[in-house]
């Protein structure tokens, strides 16, 4: 029976109470440890088509009399629109429509950052609607623009409410319990996505409703804007997504774009694609935003923290939220003293948004270098301070873990770890050698509610039918497994139908390392779900006891000897199907999901020129029980490359004065290539989290690229002596960084011979 | 009319001057398994052969590879390489793929046995936002397995 149940969701560390509805039986874990097909090497079940180029991206949609649009975006950060004229542009060949501020909420006639949508024609063909967007009459009145951050902060200028306060314990009596106390401000710039496949949708209004094609990590998400924004009924948005290029965060939402093509579709009558070139990709999409981070930290002689304090700044941008830079500070150590204060500055800057693990990988930066800077002046060892430090449960509101081996993360890192002296010691000449560490915290539990159904159809294979998304995860080969597992059957014996709002149940976005743990469960449960009729039919037709029945290997097995392939018992059923149906139960109660690990890494410095090299990436991490292990070792090395470039080459640049958008190609936006990529060790710790869903697995897209940066930074200190606070690491911060050490060792050799003098 | 063979077919085109080979392939041929991410020749996921020499399709004209022989991601779809590169999970989201095949099968074409540096050297003009990198080094180092 159908139980209504009300439970917490958690997406990013953002959290929200819902009611859901929850259909079947709880199941047990599996046990722990590799299974038939779960737990395994797997390869993509549509990785062949992708590789051949056959799968269907948004960008490959060709619809007959589709036509193209292309937007203006305002060149100024800051201005007013004093005057539109849309005539000249809709006199020109192949144009359609054209939409001004008047015409579309979603345009505007008071930019507030470069890039910010104006105006927008259809035309038959791309270049007519790029040659008309060059013909509107437009007069700006140019406005001063702020472009400060911390300028913003002054003047209380924010995105939301203001500034947030988080404090436990007695940061002033902590401070004064601490025999040593580190402060130093950490910087991060702000990066861009770059998915391959730009932002876009193509729009077409069929009957009374709309179909949407668009790249997407939340097809629901997207069917539920888009029908508040159009003013329509939800059923009647269908949103399509089968196979998407890259999203790391920024596609969450409709955007602009997506309103832009539904307008001007709803105008001709025809279908109509709004897609992003590479430089508005650049632009308007969003980005992790910059921070600067001021942060205290205190601790007794032998290690113990006594004190946190951070005051967190998110240059956010003209809209967007503020991220939770100062989680990791308030969630990674058992520290009972702590005061975070987090800003979210509200600048003529392009809007943030959730790129891979936000305000986590920018706050572990900051928290995990000043561990370091704070092991350094207690000379303790780094690894050591963190086990003396270390959280045996939530301290932001006192709840259990529901599972936590970060101390197991720690222990495997032991032997890497050790290898720092071999490694310090193979420096020779300018080029010096160091291993670095840093610890993640992060969430990855997901949440209800998410549903899948499973068709076993009459010769023995099974469909998953779930309207999610594979952004690129491998997520629909991990469903694949989930079901092949709870069924007894070979995993090319499951097909997974994605990524279609008007044939499927709902499902869950995938942000917030949430689409196994989310949607795994369900897939489980349909399945098992299935099963259990098949076993009915079954037994009914071998006049046998449903209770001494089971699946293996492709047979239904009698505890009482006899086996039967299942595809005898599905054949029964001629044209008509099983249906099974599953739902994702909630989260344990009173619990605390979260994901931990540990990096390990090895650099060298060229001290002549500031080049950064990483060598090697030792990356250890909880996330419950692994799926796919060969899917999951991809996540992790794709999270510590992308974070690689955050670290070291990565920057969006803008001009101080006008807020103009300096890095807008791939060329001028340095993302790492092959030739960028160290040696990647993945060690995953694969223990089920005993209280987490019917298969203990938290998610792993945002793990990976948490902990990148400190460890870099650290290693660098080891080699080096210098503390490079501010990212990306280029030659230039390297080498000013390397001269502060130098100046501070100057003076630090002159005081000691004065004093002996 | 320019005409153009494309893995072993011959299309003639009807097309304006400015038109790019690669936006004819997707538009004027629908295959559209060559993807277009950048549009400036700075990512490489519009790679095609022409001559057998990888060629980034969007900043190439169409009229200037008439008579050429083109071949894309379509004209590669039982090549060695796309086993490879799934069989060791070269494929994340996808998107740059196609392209990273045609590139890699121009390597292995003329090196049958690229080392590791080989591979990345040959490959550093096709960029992976996914990361997918150490198992596309992976795919094309054992290739012929």
């Amino acid at each position: 029976m159908a139980r209504l149940i009300r439970t917490e969701k958690e997406v990013e560390g953002r959290y929200s109470e819902q009611w859901i509805v929850v259909e079947e039986d709880a199941l047990d874990q599996w046990p722990e440890g590799p299974l038939a097909v779960v737990g395994r090497d797997v390869a993509r079940v549509d990785g062949v088509e992708r590789a051949r180029g056959k799968a269907q991206y948004t960008s490959d949609l060709q619809l007959p009399g589709m036509l193209h649009t292309a937007v203006l975006r305002s060149p100024f950060a800051r201005a007013r629109v004093t005057s539109l004229d849309l005539a000249p542009a809709l006199a020109l060949p192949g144009v359609r429509a054209a939409l001004g501020p008047d015409d579309l909420e979603q345009l505007t006639d008071e930019p507030g950052y470069v890039g910010h949508a104006v105006a927008a024609v259809a035309a038959d063909t791309f270049g007519q609607a790029r040659a008309a967007v060059e013909r509107i009459g437009i007069v700006w009145e140019r406005l001063e623009p702020e472009l400060d951050p911390e300028e913003a902060v002054r003047r209380e200028s924010w995105v939301n409410d203001g500034p947030t306060t988080y404090e436990r314990g007695d940061l002033e009596r902590g401070l004064a319990e601490a025999d040593v106390v580190v402060e130093a401000e950490y910087r991060t710039q702000v990066v861009l996505h770059n998915a391959l496949e730009t932002h876009q949708a193509v729009c077409h209004w069929e009957d009374d409703g709309i179909t949407i094609y668009i790249s997407t990590q939340y097809i629901w998400g997207i069917r539920d804007a888009m029908a508040d924004r159009l003013g329509l009924p939800k059923d009647k948005v269908r949103v399509v997504c089968h196979a998407m290029g890259g999203g790391f965060g920024a596609k969450n939402g409709p955007g602009d774009y997506t309103s832009i093509a539904a307008e001007l579709a709803k105008r001709t009558g025809r279908p109509v694609r709004c897609a992003l070139t590479r430089r508005e990709e650049n632009l308007a999409t969003g980005n992790r935003n910059a921070t600067i981070q001021r942060m205290t930290a205190g601790a007794t002689a032998d290690g113990q923290l006594t004190a946190l304090a951070g005051e967190f700044i998110n240059a956010v941008g003209f809209a967007g939220w503020s991220p939770m830079t100062e989680g990791p500070m308030q969630m990674l150590y058992a520290c009972d003293n702590v005061r975070t204060t987090n800003y979210g500055a509200r600048i003529n800057t392009p809007p943030n948004a959730a790129f891979r693990a936000p305000g986590f990988v920018e706050g572990t930066f900051g928290l995990e270098c000043l561990l370091d800077e704070l092991a350094a002046k207690l000379d303790v060892d780094p690894l050591e301070l963190r086990r003396r430090n270390y959280a045996d449960s939530d301290r932001i509101d006192d709840k259990p873990f529901s599972s936590k081996n970060l101390a197991e993360c720690y222990r495997r890192a032991m032997p890497h770890w050790e290898r720092r002296h071999e490694v310090r010691a193979r420096s020779t000449g300018s080029w010096k050698h160091g291993v670095g560490l840093a610890s993640q915290i992060w969430f990855g539990g997901g949440g209800p509610p998410s549903y899948a159904w499973v068709r076993l159809g009459a010769d023995g294979t099974a469909q998953v039918v779930t309207a999610m998304q594979d952004i690129g995860t491998g997520s629909r080969t991990a469903m694949a497994q989930i079901a092949a597992e709870e069924l007894g059957i070979p995993v090319d014996h499951v097909r997974v139908s994605l990524g279609d709002s008007a044939r499927g149940p709902y499902a869950s976005i995938s942000a917030g390392s949430s689409t196994i743990p989310s949607m795994g469960p369900a897939v489980r449960a349909a399945a098992a779900d299935a099963k259990r009729q098949l076993i009915e039919i079954a037994a009914q037709r071998h006049d046998l006891e449903e209770a001494k029945l089971d699946v293996e290997d492709g047979r239904i097995v009698s505890a009482d000897g006899g086996s039967w392939p299942i595809d005898e018992i599905t054949g029964l059923l001629d044209d008509a199907q099983i249906l099974g149906k599953g739902a994702r139960g909630p989260n344990p109660a009173g619990m605390r999901v979260l994901t931990f690990g540990v990096q390990v890494v090895e650099v060298a410095v060229d001290v002549e020129t500031g080049e950064v090299r990483v060598d090697k990436v030792v990356a250890i991490h909880d996330v419950g029980r692994v799926i796919n292990k060969l899917g999951a070792s991809s996540q992790v090395e794709g999270g510590i490359i992308q974070g690689i470039g955050h670290t070291l080459s990565e920057e969006r640049h803008l001009d101080p004065e006008t807020g103009a958008v300096l890095t807008q190609t791939l060329d001028a936006y340095k993302v790492p290539t092959i030739a960028d990529v160290p040696e990647i060790v993945t060690d995953l710790v694969d223990v089920p989290d005993p209280h987490l869903t019917n298969l203990g697995s938290k998610g792993l897209g945002e793990p990976p690229i948490v902990p990148i940066a400190a460890a870099i930074a650290n290693a660098i200190r080891d080699a080096t002596g210098a503390d490079v606070r501010s990212l990306p690491i280029t030659r230039e911060e390297m080498l000013r960084a390397l001269r502060e050490a130098e100046e501070r060792a100057a003076a630090e050799r002159s005081k000691v011979a004065a004093g002996s003098s | 009319m320019p005409e153009l063979t494309v893995n072993g077919d011959v299309y003639e085109l009807d097309v304006p001057v400015m038109r790019s080979l690669a936006q004819s392939l997707r538009e004027d041929l629908g295959l559209t398994g060559t993807k277009v991410a950048c549009g400036e020749g700075h990512c490489g996921a519009c790679t095609v052969l022409v001559d057998g020499t990888p060629t980034l399709s969007c900043i190439t004209l169409l009229h200037s590879v008439a008579g050429r022989e083109i071949t894309t991601i379509e004209g590669l779809r039982d090549h060695p390489l796309i086993a490879a590169f799934v069989r060791t999970d070269a494929v994340q989201c996808g998107f740059c793929t196609p392209g990273q095949i045609v590139s890699a099968s121009a390597l292995v074409e003329r090196n049958p046995s690229p080392s590791r540096e080989e591979i990345r050297h040959a490959m550093s003009g096709n960029l992976c936002r996914c990361g997918t990198y150490p198992k596309i080094e992976e795919a094309i180092a054992t290739w012929r397995d």
